[in-house]
């Protein structure tokens, strides 16, 4: 389980803080796919990295809580970690999963070097023969040859090399693994290959994934819950199912409303204008400036995020 | 099979460069102002060695079997280039007559070779254990002095440190040899230590200013590896600085090394040419300076050809190495 | 104007350290010189072996040259050379990186061919070959002609590499096809890719042709007739300026080329970073 309690992460000193995050409270639970979407520049990248505990190149918590507690899959126990502290866990309870860039795996390692590096002791044991044959057997459940090993980064596909890194991450062993646009840039096909190998590797081990991407459609495949993130804050959370059936927030409206559909002819609407500036943002509902239903009260303040229906908070105060 | 036609291309080019070379150095004596052997005849006369008529003819007819200069342009330049690569002979040394030229350019070059190799070494290994160190953490007080110190060292020419080196160590602190005097019997602990003792500041001048530059260019490197995915990559992954300094950062910073070492032997070897000179040290520098103040031109052509060999082979050298370190280039 | 102020500000340390000093070796070496009593190279015009003074500020040498005006003119020999070598090297080997680069093909092959093969032939034995010919000595003139030889090559390389990845870029197809002319594409859109780059290597190649003479001058093979850095330092040792302890004699010049060759590389880097920082603030 890992909970954001009114966290407020972001970029610069206190008097002139960017807020990429801004007062966010959401909870993930254990053996659960939560994806997160929104535009580019809505934040959801650092809400990635908050979650993952990455608070480096500038990146800082300035309030609210980040609470991470998770039960080791070998032993059983308990681990608690919160903040920058979750570092701590990484490739143990947490591992990541990175958007496959040509750049993103060490050019000169082969992948089986790439897989064992990092890996925590739980998953070390026996021999190193032992330890490879373990991996070769873990990539061929998940339909890899064996021969991607002993490849360098260069030699492998665009899709392979996201293949890859799904895999170096999952053989971790974790708790949570968090994914960061793990299908940009790929083929449709591709895409969903590597949607259902991470929905594969989630049964199995039982854990949390979190995926983020701009993509509905990649929530749609794959995701249990969905979190709608616009501008630093968290609009509307609930199962995905019920969201993409009936959107409630007016912005989550608007993005479903401006996908495609199947033997529809013509351009569907998209939203009019851009989301505010992180910088300085409106004072009171941020997407109040695009939201066709906006009064004055919106203008004026913020709607908190509440639970409207049994599980799925929406934050408008019209809802 | 693709790396066979690699070394099978670049064996080419090294051939290819090696006949360049040498067309460049067939053609330096025809363009003087001078015929090349009247002015060397002079010269030789000049050094008030008596010789008789028949005497000069005999040594006419050798200079211009040097210079390749019977029968036509074509065929002057095809035996000039037959004769330097597959036969290696350079005729006699007119001032150590009739030492063959080759001998004593055999004699000279592990001097060259060693002095250089093991300056170059030193100086590669600690400019890129520096620079690295100080790429990683720019911002330390040890990292910024020794980037001041290599920016200070790497433009100063290598003579004028061989200057002033032997300004301090051998004149006003007298610890070194001023000029290179070698003793002791073949192969005994003398002889060796004799040959480190001599060797330390005719080295030390090579490596202090190679070493600048290798800072420089390192610490450049490292500073934009430092922004790649891969290292932010292996970082989540929660490995230690050490590991992604030595696995991450080392290899990736050291590799454009290589092909800039390539790039740099013509003008290293200009170096140690000087610096030998300067030092008295016995390789190819020397020897060449030597031809050139007794007017020894069989001499001159032969270290000059060879320089512009051994160069074009060290260059190619490397670069066949380069592949076989780089699984970019092996595994295509 | 305000284009050059802006070029300073926020510039590198180093580049104003690197400036400073270049200004003060342009007074020496172009300003100075023209006032200098008379040719500072002939011998016996001031008393022989002086210690500094107020008449001769850095003493006389033990051929009764004043080494004050001596250094002067060394020092603008020895920049004129280097300047004029790297001007023309930088124009042969730009004219030719382009022309490889976009040319392609047969040309292209056979220009790149010449330049990697240029770099792995050791230019200094080569000059002490021309050298030799030429009596023992060299002028000037024909050093700076061989260094332009030897030094096109590293600027043609990196033109080349820049057209080459030019050429696929989209905008100078859209150029191209709007009907802009070749020239007018080569100054609008490729020369400020290497205007930057260039800069550096032209500061480079200064240096290389400066020390190049100045080491044939070192072992006696530059031109006696003329003073340059180097020479000056050869009469010093040729005259046992060591071991009659006239340190400054053979000082004075090795000083005037460290600072010279530190101040042009700290504009040479300086430069660089700067162009790197434009290019990341873009």
């Amino acid at each position: 389980m890992i909970a954001l309690e009114n966290a407020v992460v972001g970029y610069g000193p206190d008097k002139a803080f960017i807020a990429a995050v801004d007062d966010v409270t959401i909870t993930i639970g254990d053996n659960e796919i939560v994806g997160i979407a929104g535009e580019s520049g809505c934040g959801k990248s650092t809400l990635l990295r908050a979650l993952y505990g990455d608070f480096t190149h500038g990146l800082r918590q300035r309030g609210g809580e980040i609470n991470a507690r998770f039960t080791d899959a070998g032993t059983g126990t308990t681990v608690e970690k919160r903040g920058a502290n979750l570092s701590e866990l990484w490739w143990d309870q947490i591992s990541y999963v990175p958007q496959g860039s040509m750049s993103v795996l060490n050019p000169l390692m082969k992948v089986d070097k790439q897989i064992i590096d990092g890996l925590p002791k739980r998953e070390k044991h026996g021999s190193r023969a032992d330890l490879r044959k373990r991996i070769a057997n873990f990539l061929k459940g998940l339909g890899l040859e064996e021969s991607v090993l002993e490849a360098y980064p260069h030699q492998l596909s665009g899709g392979m090399r996201q293949r890859v890194l799904v895999a170096i991450a999952a053989f971790v062993n974790p708790r949570l693994i968090l994914a960061d646009e793990p299908t940009t840039a790929l083929d449709v096909v591709v895409q969903k290959r590597i949607l259902l190998m991470m929905v594969e590797i989630q049964r199995r081990l039982k854990n949390t994934l979190v995926l983020v991407s701009h993509d509905l459609g990649v929530h749609y495949q794959i995701t249990d819950r969905l979190a709608i993130a616009y501008a630093g804050k968290i609009v509307e959370i609930g199962p995905t199912q019920k969201i993409f059936a009936a959107p409630s927030h007016p912005y989550t409206q608007a993005l479903i409303a401006a996908l495609p559909r199947v033997g529809e002819k013509g351009q569907r609407s998209g939203l009019e204008g851009r989301p505010p500036s992180l910088v300085k943002p409106p004072q009171g509902c941020r997407f109040a400036a695009r939201c066709p239903e906006a009064q004055d009260i919106c203008r004026a303040q913020s709607p908190e995020l509440k639970m409207r229906s049994a599980d799925r908070p929406v934050a408008c105060h019209f809802r | 099979m693709r790396l066979l036609r690699y070394i099978a291309g670049r064996l080419v080019v090294y051939l290819l460069v090696i006949v360049f070379g040498l067309t460049i150095l067939f053609f330096v004596p025809r363009l003087g102002p001078t015929d090349p052997v009247e002015a060397m005849l002079a010269k030789v006369a000049a050094q008030g060695a008596y010789m008789d008529a028949s005497q000069v003819d005999r040594l006419r007819e050798s200079l211009a079997d040097t210079f390749g200069l019977n029968g036509t342009l074509l065929e002057q330049y095809w035996a000039f280039i037959k004769r330097i690569l597959l036969t290696g002979d350079f005729g006699p040394s007119l001032s150590m007559y009739p030492t063959p030229v080759m001998e004593l350019i055999l004699n000279a070059l592990p001097w060259t070779f060693g002095l250089l190799l093991t300056s170059t070494l030193i100086a590669w290994v600690l400019g890129n254990f520096v620079g690295l160190l100080a790429g990683w953490r720019p911002e330390s007080n040890a990292a910024k002095a020794m980037e001041g110190v290599a920016i200070f060292l790497y433009p100063i020419p290598y003579y004028i440190l061989a200057l002033v080196l032997s300004i301090l160590f051998s004149y006003v602190w007298q610890i070194f040899p001023l000029t290179t005097t070698i003793r002791g019997a073949p192969w005994s602990w003398d002889l060796i230590s004799s040959i480190v003792w001599n060797s330390i500041l005719p080295a030390a001048s090579i490596v202090i200013v190679v070493f600048g530059w290798w800072v420089i260019s390192v610490k450049a490197q490292t500073s934009q590896l430092k922004d790649e995915e891969f290292i932010r990559y292996a970082r989540l992954k929660g490995l230690s600085q050490t590991r992604i300094l030595t696995r991450y950062v080392l290899p990736n910073a050291i590799l454009p090394q290589i092909t800039f070492l390539a790039l740099q032997i013509g003008l290293m070897f200009n170096g140690s040419l000087i610096t030998e000179i300067l030092f008295d040290y016995p390789g190819l520098g020397l020897l060449i300076y030597t031809a050139v103040l007794q007017g020894d031109f069989n001499l001159l052509m032969g270290t000059i050809s060879l320089s512009v060999i051994a160069v074009a082979t060290a260059t190619m050298v490397i670069d066949l190495i380069y592949p076989l370190i780089d699984p970019r280039i092996r595994h295509r | 104007m305000q284009r050059i102020t802006s070029m300073f500000h926020n510039a590198p340390f180093r580049l104003y350290l690197g400036i400073l000093l270049l200004v003060l070796c342009v007074i020496l070496g172009f300003i100075l010189p023209w006032f200098a009593p008379d040719n500072p190279l002939t011998w016996y015009t001031a008393p022989r072996n002086q210690e500094s003074s107020l008449v001769y500020p850095l003493g006389t040498t033990s051929l009764g040259q004043d080494i004050f005006w001596l250094l002067t003119w060394a020092l603008r020999n020895s920049l004129i050379l280097g300047l004029a070598v790297a001007f023309f090297s930088t124009l042969i080997g730009v004219f030719l990186g382009l022309a490889a680069g976009y040319a392609g093909g047969i040309l292209d092959r056979f220009l790149s061919f010449c330049m990697d093969a240029l770099l792995c032939v050791p230019s200094l034995p080569i000059l002490i070959l021309l050298a030799a010919l030429f009596g023992g000595q060299l002028s000037l003139p024909v050093i700076g002609v061989a260094l332009v030889i030897f030094n096109w090559p590293y600027p043609a390389r990196q033109v080349r590499a820049v057209a080459l990845s030019m050429r696929e870029r989209e905008f100078i197809n859209v150029a191209w096809f709007s009907g802009e002319s070749g020239v007018r594409i080569l100054v609008r859109h490729i020369f400020p890719y290497i205007a930057g780059w260039s800069a550096a290597n032209f500061i480079n190649t200064v240096l290389v042709g400066v020390t190049t003479e100045s080491a044939l001058a070192v072992i006696g093979l530059s031109s006696a007739t003329q003073a340059t850095l180097g020479t000056m330092i050869y009469w010093a040792i040729e005259y046992q300026a060591l071991l009659a302890e006239r340190y400054v004699w053979i000082g004075s010049p090795v000083v005037a080329v460290l600072l010279l060759f530190i101040g042009l590389f700290l504009v040479s880097s300086g430069l660089t970073m700067q162009s790197a920082a434009r290019r990341l603030g873009l």
